[in-house]
């Protein structure tokens, strides 16, 4: 019964998780955009999430033998089974979109608007499982 | 591991900025200076940047690798009357190009202020992470 009853909470915390590690990423991003050669990363979230929850340690990067990559500008990552959750070898290395002299792949723009966008579902995350806790505890209490 | 580390790597990433600004700084200073500490015409320098694994792999902060000197050729000035001038009458001076400093310097103030708003960002995501459940 109980497994039951926090299984939101469950779901919604592999998902704050996942948020902040990608936030994490995203940050990196940001401090080394003026660093020379320096290669800008991001994980899909969506399939990290759906092999977190299926159970499986989740593998951030589009694999090519794979039927489906899951972003166009995510590359695959070479013998990247990712072990551990929250290990640079699930994360994808994204492509340049205006390529530069000394091979920086940090796009400003995309970077913070995906920090932005991470924020707020990290915050939503945040909400679902205050929401849950508070249904939790009124389903305890039965007042 | 958690969202703290980001405050490392974007600390790291403020004080290599704040470097930077330094050594634009003193460029901007000696832009027109005919010697420099070793008596030749000041040098106009450069800082590298380098990444640095931050605690775990997959946060990367930044960090200053070296400064280096400029090759650009010295400025030479015409200026017979100068106690530096040499015997044809020119006069050494620094070989720093004020309009690079400039760009370098927007550039560094906007890196530094990305990385200012990614702290605030984290900070406040871990302030309400902390209220969690209440």
């Amino acid at each position: 019964m109980f497994a039951q009853l926090t299984a939101g909470l469950d779901f919604n915390a592999t998902a704050l998780g996942l948020r902040s590690e990608r936030q994490r990423l995203i940050a990196s991003n940001i401090a080394n955009a003026d660093t020379p050669g320096y290669v800008a990363r991001d994980i899909d979230f969506k399939q990290a999430m759906a092999e977190a929850i299926g159970g499986r340690q989740p593998r951030l990067a589009a694999s090519t033998a794979g039927p489906t990559r899951p972003h166009p500008t995510h590359f695959a990552l070479p013998g990247a089974d990712g072990a551990i959750r929250g290990t640079p070898a699930q994360a994808g290395y994204t492509a340049q979109t205006q390529p530069a002299m000394d091979n920086n792949s940090v796009d400003m723009d995309r970077e913070r608007a995906n920090f932005v966008d991470n924020a707020v579902r990290y915050e939503t995350t945040l909400r679902f499982i205050n929401g849950y806790s508070r249904t939790i505890l009124s389903a305890i209490q039965g007042q | 591991m958690s969202m703290f580390s980001i405050f490392g790597v974007s600390g790291s990433a403020v004080s290599a900025q704040s470097q930077r600004l330094n050594v634009v700084a003193s460029n901007m200073a000696n832009a027109d200076a005919v010697a420099g500490p070793d008596g030749q015409a000041y040098k106009a320098r450069q800082v590298v940047f380098e990444t640095v694994p931050m605690g775990s792999d997959a946060s990367a902060g930044v960090k200053v690798r070296q400064v280096i000197e400029s090759n650009e050729p010295m400025r030479k000035v015409h200026n017979p009357t100068h106690p530096m001038a040499d015997a044809q009458g020119y006069v050494n001076q620094s070989n720093v190009n004020t309009v690079e400093e400039m760009v370098n310097m927007i550039s560094a103030s906007r890196s530094y202020q990305n990385n200012i708003e990614v702290m605030n960002t984290a900070k406040s995501l871990l302030l309400k992470t902390l209220q969690m459940g209440q």
